[in-house]
């Protein structure tokens, strides 16, 4: 296969948050939500982003998009940097790179029909000429299910997996090249999340769409990704092709993770890997590995030295001082 | 929506009954009454004589029967006389709540046109100097008194100061104006009504406008604003297609609540100014216990107040597709 552009590519984006205190609201320090993570897409690919709640991968799809602004790094869409775009050209952009966010709940605005939240952005950045737009933003919600006489509704009276694929219209109608969707299913009930998945599966085979799928959830991850990267504590531990990362996981943490997963079969037995303590601050991560403090393998090594995110071959990248 | 209004008209009758009681009631308790009070610093007037003022204006008999009389007549459409202004309440009403009204409702929209475009600047900018700047002038008017300001303003445009308003008074008294409406009678009026639709939206505005921001806030940071941003529409519409239209849904509460305003005016304010409005006679007639013109008065703003929330939840039905009346 030829060497194909890479619909994204992330280089070693971070993310501080200021930490503010006392009475002049001085910076006593900074959250490291996001510290360094590097990956890139490839056209019509899934990467999955998985990690515990508050690792910072919900920063990366939000900072991605500069729907916050970045404190440093590159994120390269079509050859160009979103993170020194001005305004005007970010706003250009917006169209080739969508988001669809976790709760369909609040992220539609109350006041508008469904066409109008379809349609409102297609408007602004000209995608179809004025004759053919209600019919375009027909069939945008035709192609996700969605029937024609609901145009005019408002979102209160949607259920939740109706709503998410609103907001899969909603972005789709934009015609982008890459979708960040952050945790876009665990809102939902399961039997409406594999409607919801299976959605963007087929889209994605028609249209050759790219995604940044975030998610706490494995499973899902398993089934719509091609590559897979893990999180913890703002950075990425361990990334690599799914069959990779699922058959032969490498960093303890990624481990611990999928002997989580649990198995439709009570006969099963599972051996779970129960990591002791809680997530460490990210405004005061541990020395050396940042997962040292939870680690079943944790040697003295890792307490005083950073362990080097490097490839261990098939494009496998683990940041672990057990391997090295 | 018609079973709706209908209904809720319904149940106003029974408020305003209940509310016609208690005003009644606490009018008629005051520890003195209309012929006490005007008569008091004359000293030819005998005991017998205040018994006989009493029976005339009808207030010998006690508070249930007196109550029961003013409800009769006013179902007939007879509010009764005003003790002060020698007049039928109606008339005086008729006549004054034109006044009152225009001057409330001149402020009114001078707020509206102020408060909110400075109520989402501070939203927009919200912690930093213009925020700041904007909050602080708002607490000014606040929390200093009515009177405080009117004062300030008559010394300092008034005759003593730059003379660029008169600082009492509706027209000029030194001119014969004929008895219509003409141009220059009209400029003279408006010229009287500078300084006072000052104050009103000097001390009006302050929470007009942190209502504005703080419901822009609480919006600016909802899911479905990022999901706009996200879209690529611009900011001028994020804010105003998408926050703004949001925060009309609070915005309509609040001027539901403040139709009874318009007519009972601010009373002290319109007293400073000399204008003669229904709250400035409101103010006179309960120095003197002027029962009719209290009863007349008060019921007016109670209707008012009743009307301006049956107002503002039509029209929350109309501003939020989730809202149904039924």
């Amino acid at each position: 296969m030829a060497e194909q552009q890479n619909v994204l590519e992330v280089v070693d984006l971070v993310k501080h948050y200021p930490i503010k205190a006392g009475v002049t609201q001085h910076v006593v320090g900074h959250v490291r939500a996001v510290d360094g993570v590097s990956f890139s897409i490839k056209p019509g690919q899934t990467f999955g982003l998985v990690g515990e709640s508050g690792c910072g991968k919900s920063t990366i799809g939000r900072t991605l998009l500069r729907l916050t602004p970045p404190t440093s790094g590159k994120c390269i869409i079509e050859g160009k940097d979103i993170f020194a775009m001005k305004r005007k050209e970010l706003r250009a952009m917006r169209p080739k790179m969508q988001m669809i966010f976790q709760d369909p709940y609040s992220s539609l605005d109350p006041r508008m029909s469904v066409s109008e939240i379809i349609g409102e952005a297609v408007r602004e950045h000209n995608i179809v000429s004025k004759a053919e737009y209600r019919d375009y933003v027909l069939k945008v919600m035709q192609d996700c299910g969605l029937r024609p006489f609901q145009a005019d509704r408002y979102p209160h009276e949607f259920s939740g997996g109706q709503r998410q694929r609103i907001c899969i219209a909603r972005a789709l109608a934009l015609n982008p090249d890459l979708i960040v969707a952050d945790e876009p299913v665990s809102a939902l009930d399961v039997s409406i999340q594999a409607q919801v998945i299976n959605l963007m599966r087929d889209l994605q085979e028609q249209r050759n769409l790219s995604y940044l799928f975030i998610s706490h959830d494995l499973s899902v991850v398993e089934y719509i990704s091609d590559m897979v990267g893990v999180m913890y504590l703002g950075t990425l531990v361990e990334m690599g092709t799914k069959e990779e990362l699922f058959k032969h996981a490498m960093h303890p943490y990624t481990k611990a993770l999928l002997s989580a997963v649990p198995v439709p079969n009570p006969d099963i037995k599972m051996n779970r890997v129960i990591l002791q303590g809680d997530l460490p601050s990210p405004a005061n991560p541990p020395k050396g590995c940042k997962f040292h403090t939870r680690c079943p393998n944790c040697m003295e090594k890792c307490k005083t030295e950073a362990p080097v995110y490097k490839d261990y071959g098939n494009g496998h990248f683990c940041a672990c001082h057990l391997y090295e | 929506m018609k079973q709706y209004i209908i209904r809720r008209v319904l149940i106003s009758l029974i408020v305003l009954f209940g509310v016609s009681i208690m005003l009644y009631a606490l009018v008629r308790s005051m520890p003195s009454d209309y012929v006490t009070l005007s008569t008091s610093t004359n000293p030819n007037v005998t005991e017998e004589m205040r018994n006989h003022l009493r029976e005339l204006y009808g207030l010998d008999k006690g508070i249930f029967q007196g109550y029961l009389d003013w409800l009769v007549s006013a179902l007939k459409g007879d509010l009764g006389d005003s003790m002060v202004m020698k007049r039928p309440v109606s008339q005086v009403i008729a006549q004054y709540a034109p006044v009152t009204f225009s001057v409330s409702a001149i402020a009114l929209a001078l707020q509206l046109i102020i408060a909110i475009p400075l109520g989402i600047l501070a939203a927009r900018k919200q912690y930093t100097k213009t925020d700041y700047i904007i909050t602080t002038l708002v607490f000014l008017g606040l929390s200093l008194p009515s009177f405080f300001f009117a004062a300030v303003l008559k010394r300092a445009f008034g005759p003593y100061g730059l003379d660029w308003f008169p600082i009492s008074g509706m027209l000029n008294a030194r001119v014969n104006y004929p008895d219509g409406m003409t141009w220059a009678k009209l400029v003279d009026y408006f010229q009287h009504l500078v300084l006072p639709i000052s104050v009103f939206v000097i001390t009006g505005l302050g929470s007009m406008l942190r209502y504005t921001r703080t419901n822009m806030l609480e919006v600016l940071n909802a899911d479905y604003i990022r999901t706009a941003r996200a879209k690529g529409v611009p900011e001028h519409r994020v804010v105003y297609s998408h926050a703004f239209r949001n925060t009309l849904i609070p915005i309509v509460t609040l001027l539901g609540s403040s139709l009874p305003g318009l007519f009972s005016g601010a009373a002290i304010t319109e007293n400073l100014f000399g204008i003669e409005g229904l709250g400035n006679i409101g103010l006179r007639a309960s120095q003197m216990a002027d029962v009719p013109y209290l009863m007349g008065f008060n019921m007016l703003l109670a209707t008012m107040t009743i009307l301006g929330f049956l107002l503002s939840d039509i029209l929350y039905a109309v501003v939020d597709p989730r809202v149904r009346l039924s």
